[in-house]
């Protein structure tokens, strides 16, 4: 058995790691080092600046705006596409009209909103994005002309050119492409959960609302946790970035209004010319995810409850 | 909305009208049953009006000419323009784009769960030093953010001259994909009985036979979760072919689509852009309708756990 073990393991392993190495760790090690450097991208010469690129960034507006974009997607997003889709994946699953022998029932075709419900997770964000780009078009995209439609022709706004509107549309966007996700996540939760729990419970007098709280919600604290730190990288990361960069005009939208930190990194390499600068921004992105995961890890500590 | 906005069910409940007679004693708890019900069949359709939509709107947009896409957005086509079709196919490149994205997506994928098994079978079943450190290696890709890799990563390709090739393409895509297949697969080649890899063994099969012969069969269904899950990573990628593969030639779909959604900014061919859009949706959507389940599990099994 032992005989041409070492060779194997060093044969199979041998190629996945090179390339894990050459395309994903020595460029995450190479960022941290550019960081320190003045390096445009364009040229091979750099000088080491030390700390410059960092003071330059917490003295840059743009940063901190596309820091408050992100930290504010990050607290809202999952806030309510968690929230949209536990009680969706409840509407389900306890929603129904009940039937002999049984506590709760999940309504009729149930099966067939999650199959419509979960299909914008399998679509391309930038295609999502950028059907979006045109229902949000305010002379004739879908919505306006819906508004129009039932007489509120009056009431025309500019959404994604409107610098207060831009964020909430991408966000919105966001949402509508993840919450079928989750909804089917969380019906499988919930599908798990023991029928007499909830017998005892409607029993003893408890309300569904109370039953939500008290036995559903806690038994699928684990899923909704990882589902929270989930969304938290969605909204840091390439996601935030695709749906910014393809639905917004310009700069990060109007006025910077829609910017994020991903795209901020992007746009000061790609099109400033400032790799040294941008993967400085990179690491405070990388810290902020960092910081946030540990944060939902910590807050979400419970008492496991096996059942 | 929050799960707390369900008032029906609390204002009904307290006066407990008796309208029909249902099994007694279980008045009050039935007329709940009934609002609620009634309540959730309403908010479920509003949902699933709002995720069907936009996806309805674009495929009639795409049979209609652009005057009546900008004119009257919800009216029917007046008939069906199959040119919008052709157009995008042939004129705006949509067919070299699929092609692009097939090529390299297919050799991702073929890459990604060969390497994946591959290194996940040996992390899974060998104890050897620096096991752990692998793993948990290969694990930490997972959180981290790509595009601070992406500026270094955009230099290494140009120093391979690897940039602008769809094989460079193809080595990146495998390599982001590790994290997550070695992740998943480790777990599964654990749940695997041993007991049928040492009979293998002992009938003389050499380490490589039997993983390729019995072990690599049998991890079949994680194969295919893990496959659907990287197939539609990988062929909805745009960060990565955006800033590796600038050459037009070279474009896969996602590219090709910002691309003609810009150009028509300009030009303003509304029905061609939507043509484009709903062809490039087709392959997914006839992939999920017809292995819905298979999607499904594919898609959660890495949340859960």
């Amino acid at each position: 058995m032992q005989h041409g073990k070492y060779r194997f393991i060093v044969g199979f392993l041998v190629v996945p790691l090179v390339l894990y190495a050459v395309f994903v760790i020595w460029p995450f090690i190479q960022a941290i080092y550019y960081s320190f450097t003045d390096w445009t991208g364009l040229s091979p010469d750099f000088k080491m600046v030390g700390f410059d690129n960092y003071t330059r960034m917490l003295k840059d507006d743009i940063f901190w705006k596309s820091l408050q974009h992100s930290v504010l997607l990050v607290l809202l997003l999952p806030l309510v596409t968690l929230g949209l889709a536990l009680f969706f994946a409840f509407m389900l699953n306890v929603g129904g009209r009940r039937r002999k022998n049984a506590a709760v029932s999940g309504v009729r075709g149930s099966s067939f909103y999650k199959i419509a419900y979960f299909f914008p997770q399998v679509l391309s964000i930038v295609i999502v994005a950028l059907l979006f780009q045109f229902a949000f078009n305010p002379r004739s995209g879908m919505l306006n002309s819906a508004l129009e439609g039932i007489g509120l022709g009056s009431i025309q706004p500019d959404w994604l050119g409107d610098p207060s509107l831009a964020l909430v549309c991408v966000m919105s966007v966001l949402i509508w492409s993840t919450v079928g996700f989750f909804v089917v996540l969380f019906s499988a939760g919930m599908a798990s959960i023991p029928k007499d729990f909830y017998e005892a419970a409607l029993l003893d007098g408890a309300s569904r609302v109370t039953t939500f709280f008290k036995i559903t919600l806690p038994l699928l604290w684990d899923t909704v946790q990882s589902g929270w730190v989930y969304m938290g990288i969605l909204a840091l990361g390439v996601e935030a970035f695709t749906a910014v960069q393809v639905m917004t005009v310009g700069p990060g939208g109007p006025d910077y209004a829609t910017t994020v930190l991903p795209l901020y990194v992007y746009q000061t390499a790609f099109r400033d010319g400032q790799a040294g600068y941008a993967t400085t921004i990179g690491v405070g992105l990388l810290i902020i995810t960092m910081a946030f995961a540990a944060i939902v890890m910590r807050l979400g500590r419970r008492e496991r409850l096996e059942f | 909305m929050k799960a707390t906005d369900t008032p029906p069910v609390v204002t009904v409940k307290e006066p407990a009208p008796v309208s029909k007679a249902p099994a007694p004693g279980d008045k009050e708890k039935s007329s709940e049953g009934k609002v609620l019900n009634v309540f959730s069949h309403g908010v479920l359709i509003i949902w699933a009006i709002l995720v069907v939509m936009p996806l309805l709107w674009a495929i009639m947009a795409s049979f209609k000419t652009d005057d009546s896409i900008l004119s009257t957005p919800w009216a029917l086509p007046d008939k069906l323009h199959f040119e919008n079709w052709s157009r995008a196919w042939s004129q705006a490149h949509m067919s070299d784009y699929f092609l692009n994205t097939i090529l390299v997506v297919g050799g991702s994928l073929i890459g990604t769960l060969l390497l994946g098994s591959m290194a996940a079978y040996v992390l899974a079943r060998f104890d050897f030093p620096g096991n752990r450190f692998v793993y948990y290696m290969f694990i930490g890709g997972m959180s981290f953010p790509i595009i601070l890799a992406l500026v270094p990563l955009f230099f290494v390709m140009n120093n391979m001259g690897l940039l602008n090739t769809r094989h460079g393409l193809i080595l990146v895509y495998i390599a982001y994909s590790l994290p997550f297949t070695v992740f998943f697969l480790t777990s599964f080649f654990r749940t695997l009985p041993s007991s049928v890899a040492e009979a293998a063994m002992l009938d003389g099969a050499s380490h490589t036979r039997t993983f390729f012969q019995v072990m690599l069969p049998m991890a079949k269904p994680g194969l295919i979760s893990v496959g659907i899950f990287n197939f539609l990573g990988q062929w909805n990628q745009y960060l990565l072919p955006t800033v590796l593969n600038t050459d037009p030639k070279y474009r896969v779909l996602s590219q090709g689509l910002v691309e003609l959604a810009n150009g028509q900014g300009y030009k303003g061919d509304w029905s061609g852009l939507f043509a484009g859009l709903v062809m490039a949706m087709l392959p997914v959507l006839a992939a999920y309708i017809i292995f819905q389940r298979q999607v499904v599990a594919g898609l959660t099994a890495g949340a859960v756990k």
